[in-house]
């Protein structure tokens, strides 16, 4: 039978980068909080130190940093008339597990989305009118606009440490920045990454060829930087183990190297490892939510009582919980009514590698070291006549030439054999890629729900996943994939392979973790899950973090506009807690 | 190791990361330096009298398949040292009899159906299983079809083999060739290219191949030197300077230095000399 705890004000379910910052500021309001992880505590010491962390057979090819499958999975289809089976090794996807969650082990891409993103409906039909979207396309705006969220998106990127250069201050276009962005209020806090050989060639080929590229915004620090909570973090010394692997220089911004050494201090803060919570508990009116169900490593079971409960975990897990929990409509495809599970978004990628006449040493490099191309990213060009909507970025990320991974070869070179040999001899060391990274936008046949076949370890359902690339998306990666190559072209080079996406999705191969949607935001809770604040539309004291908030899935990495989000939620929950109330009526 | 009825797995520690690369690297990369308790604290929780058992997986036929297959994925030649050299089979073995092997992290329940390739991986095999039944039906078949088992044949007939294994041409039986081949292939590549701590990439063959000095912390000064070469030595998780000799036979089993074969480790050990890469020399002792 569960153990009763004694009640908190503030439950969080997760321990990444949206609880740490709700913990950091709701504690700072004076609320008692608690974050439940099921994965274990971990450190800069000793788990990221550089004696082990920087082994790529051990955390990015046996994936050891991340969540297994064998304790949390979902089962996936392309279509919603297929069988759907569960994904028994991890692939397209990386969700974490652990303190920090994904804050561990990501690059620190970090971006803003264009203010036009937050308004995709309403300002696609206004430029292209009503007809250019498809009646299948789903997307929505967001209900939040990038003026309210630019505060916020500061609020992270001074958290971080950023670097970067600006290119929109006030509304007055800087050179050497990205043009196409939205006004920022200031500069970033630290200046760009230095360029390596490959970002510094990309640069050159692309302005050649009329694009704008600017240095990619980076959570990975350029200079020494003492951030706006007091916390100090080294220089990045460009190890080329930023992706997929913790940081031992305490210079990629994650939760333990921007926040966690000031809220662990905090009395009225705590948080259990080994946590897995299975259930959201309700009131009988089911209006109110009263805490959760959570099991430990030994399958003990309690019940934490809290005040407010908030959704901290990956993207599918959020919706995942809330389908066993019973809140929420689930969606219908069928009906296109519902909303749990509703807009299930990804990203679009494709890639052009580029073997070059100039020596790159791609070993040297960093998660978020990149030289990037905007232009056709969001509405920042004309779509008229182009077939589709939407866009994404063209970037080329020196991220590590870690060697097992990065095997970037010339086309028509063996997969094996003598011939194989010959190529990574020749080629790793001049060879690097462009990345086309494209939004994907929501569609009536994309969801989540339960799989009524497979169950995890507590005997609950699986998450069902039915996903597909429309033709927009494909149609927008044929577009990105070919400028990419008028870059690659612009190189001096000893071969090109350009490397489009093709046919259906597959949950095998690398693409993306930036998984969107489920419990989108919006206007409307014919539409949305929860209002503008994050709040549950139907059980106030419930909210949702992270991108399965997100209506459709602009064009940039996700982290930025997730703390961003985080932040803006966390000012509304103050005055929630002050005054507990829906924030927007119905 | 006598293991052919039980088809899942090798034996292996009791604590699910024993085989782990940091405490493996205590064990074998800097083996000489390490005081017995620090050696034994790794697996098993510090009792002084457990013996330490390696994992094992292959047995002799399906290691002398696994020697061939590997010697024509990556051959030695005029570049350098191939898979065999590079200790890949080592490395193979011992992934196999591990976490790894075991699919220890993966969602392993039924029912089990093939699914659509975009669903992934559907068997409801482990790796090591595969390699198992997959070695079983790859000489069974060239036996059948060419008179002899994979490892005896001529490397001409070998590559036809594997090229067929590769294209879906040889039934064995529940496992979609390609399926076997491709974890062949991708393990052989692994094996070559990951931090020589795991056993293969001996002596950094494999880094030595593409210019890949190792995981090295600091670059700022360097990164900026375009097109310029980087002539740093080569470093391991191991260590800079990791032993390359072999340990000789013990009464206790047989052992081989930081290449990391090791069938058993003993509560104490001898070792003979050992050189290091740079020509250091140490004496034989004991730990």
């Amino acid at each position: 039978m569960a153990r009763k705890l004694p009640e908190v004000d503030v439950v969080l379910v997760g321990f990444g980068w949206t609880a740490s910052i709700i913990a950091q500021e709701l504690t700072e309001a004076g609320a008692n909080v608690l974050a439940l992880e099921r994965g274990e505590w971990r450190d800069t010491v000793p788990d990221f130190s550089v004696t082990h962390i920087q082994d790529e057979l051990r955390y990015a090819v046996r994936k050891e940093i991340f969540e297994q499958t064998r304790r949390q999975t979902m089962t996936f289809r392309n279509k919603p008339d297929q069988l759907a089976l569960p994904m028994r090794e991890l692939g397209s996807f990386l969700p974490a597990s652990g303190v920090g969650g994904a804050g561990v082990h990501w690059n620190g891409q970090n971006w803003r989305f264009l203010p036009t993103d937050f308004m995709l409906r309403t300002h696609n039909e206004q430029r292209y009118g009503r007809k250019a979207i498809p009646d299948d396309m789903t997307i929505q705006d967001w209900g939040v606009n990038y003026e309210q969220l630019e505060p916020y998106y500061d609020k992270f990127e001074y958290l971080c440490g950023i670097s970067g250069k600006a290119g929109n201050i006030g509304g007055r276009i800087q050179a050497g920045g990205n043009p196409f962005e939205g006004p920022r209020r200031r500069e970033y806090p630290l200046p760009p990454l230095k360029r390596c050989a490959a970002t510094e060639l990309f640069d050159k080929a692309a302005r050649e060829v009329g694009f704008h590229p600017f240095p990619a915004p980076a959570a990975n620090t350029s200079k020494p930087y003492l951030n706006t909570l007091g916390v100090q973090m080294g220089q990045c010394t460009y190890c080329g183990y930023c992706e997929w692997f913790g940081c031992a220089n305490y210079s990629k911004a994650s939760p333990q190297s921007t926040i966690l050494p000031v809220l662990l201090k905090k009395d009225n803060f705590s948080f259990r490892t080994h946590s897995s919570v299975t259930r959201i508990l309700t009131d009988s009116t089911g209006k109110r939510a009263t805490g959760v169900v959570y099991v430990d490593q030994n399958d003990r079971e309690y019940i934490q009582p809290a005040q407010m409960v908030v959704l901290c975990a990956f993207a599918h897990h959020n919706v995942h919980l809330l389908l066993v929990s019973k809140i929420g409509t689930p969606y219908d495809p069928q009906t296109g009514t519902g909303v749990v599970g509703r807009n299930y978004a990804y990203q679009v990628s494709s890639s052009v590698n580029v073997t070059c006449k100039e020596r790159l040493n791609p070993f040297m490099g960093a998660g978020a070291l990149g030289q990037v191309v905007d232009d056709f990213n969001g509405d920042n060009f004309d779509h008229t006549g182009k077939g589709f909507l939407g866009g994404g970025y063209i970037a080329l990320w020196n991220t590590g030439g870690r060697p097992i991974l990065q095997e970037y070869l010339p086309k028509g070179t063996p997969k094996w054999g003598a011939g194989w040999k010959k190529a990574l001899h020749e080629d790793y060391l001049y060879s690097t890629h462009m990345q086309g990274h494209g939004g994907v936008m929501s569609y009536r046949d994309n969801y989540l729900d339960l799989d009524p076949t497979y169950t995890d370890n507590y005997g609950n359902p699986l998450l069902r996943l039915t996903f597909d690339f429309h033709h927009n998306e494909n149609a927008m990666s044929k577009f990105l994939t070919d400028r990419a190559t008028e870059i690659a072209k612009a190189i001096p080079n000893r071969g090109i392979n350009s490397k489009p996406r093709k046919g259906d999705y597959s949950i095998v191969p690398y693409q993306t973790t930036h998984n969107t949607g489920g419990a989108a935001m919006g206007n409307d809770p014919r539409t949305s899950f929860v209002n503008p604040f994050l709040q549950s539309w139907d059980v106030p004291n419930l909210w949702v973090m992270g991108s399965s908030v997100f209506p459709q899935n602009p064009g940039y990495n996700p982290t930025g506009t997730v703390g961003a989000l985080a932040f803006w939620a966390a000012d509304a929950m103050k005055r929630y807690i002050r005054n507990p109330q829906p924030l927007v009526q119905t | 190791m006598e293991q052919r009825e039980d088809i899942g797995l090798g034996r292996a520690c009791t604590t699910e990361r024993c085989d782990s690369p940091s405490r493996r690297t205590f064990l074998l990369g800097s083996a000489a330096f390490i005081s017995s308790s620090l050696l034994l604290g790794g697996c098993g929780g510090g009792d002084s009298t457990r013996t330490v058992v390696a994992p094992r997986f292959l047995d002799g036929d399906e290691r002398r398949f696994v020697r061939a297959a590997i010697d024509r994925l990556i051959p030695a030649d005029a570049l350098g040292a191939g898979a065999v050299q590079a200790g890949v089979d080592d490395f193979i073995d011992a992934q196999l009899a591990g976490p790894f092997g075991q699919a220890a992290g993966i969602y392993m329940r039924g029912p089990f159906h093939l699914g659509a390739k975009e669903q992934g991986y559907q068997l409801p095999f482990t790796p090591a299983q595969v390699y198992r039944l997959g070695i079983q039906r790859v000489d069974e078949h060239c036996r059948k079809t060419l008179g002899n088992v994979f490892a005896q044949l001529k490397a001409d007939q070998q590559d036809k083999v594997l090229h067929e294994l590769e294209d879906g041409k040889i039934d064995l039986g529940e496992i979609p060739s390609p399926n076997f081949f491709n974890l062949l292939l991708q393990n052989t590549k692994e094996g070559f290219l990951a931090d020589p701590i795991y056993g293969g990439n001996r002596d950094f063959a494999g880094w030595k191949l593409i210019g890949y000095p190792g995981p090295r912390y600091n670059y700022t000064d360097d990164i900026e030197k375009f097109g310029q070469p980087y002539d740093a030595p080569f470093v391991s998780l191991g260590g800079e300077h990791p032993v390359t000799c072999r340990l000789s036979d013990s009464p206790t089993g047989r052992f081989r230095g930081p290449g990391c074969e090791y069938a058993q480790m003993p509560a104490k050990m001898h070792y003979d000399a050992l050189t290091t890469t740079t020509g250091k020399v140490w004496p034989a002792g004991n730990l």
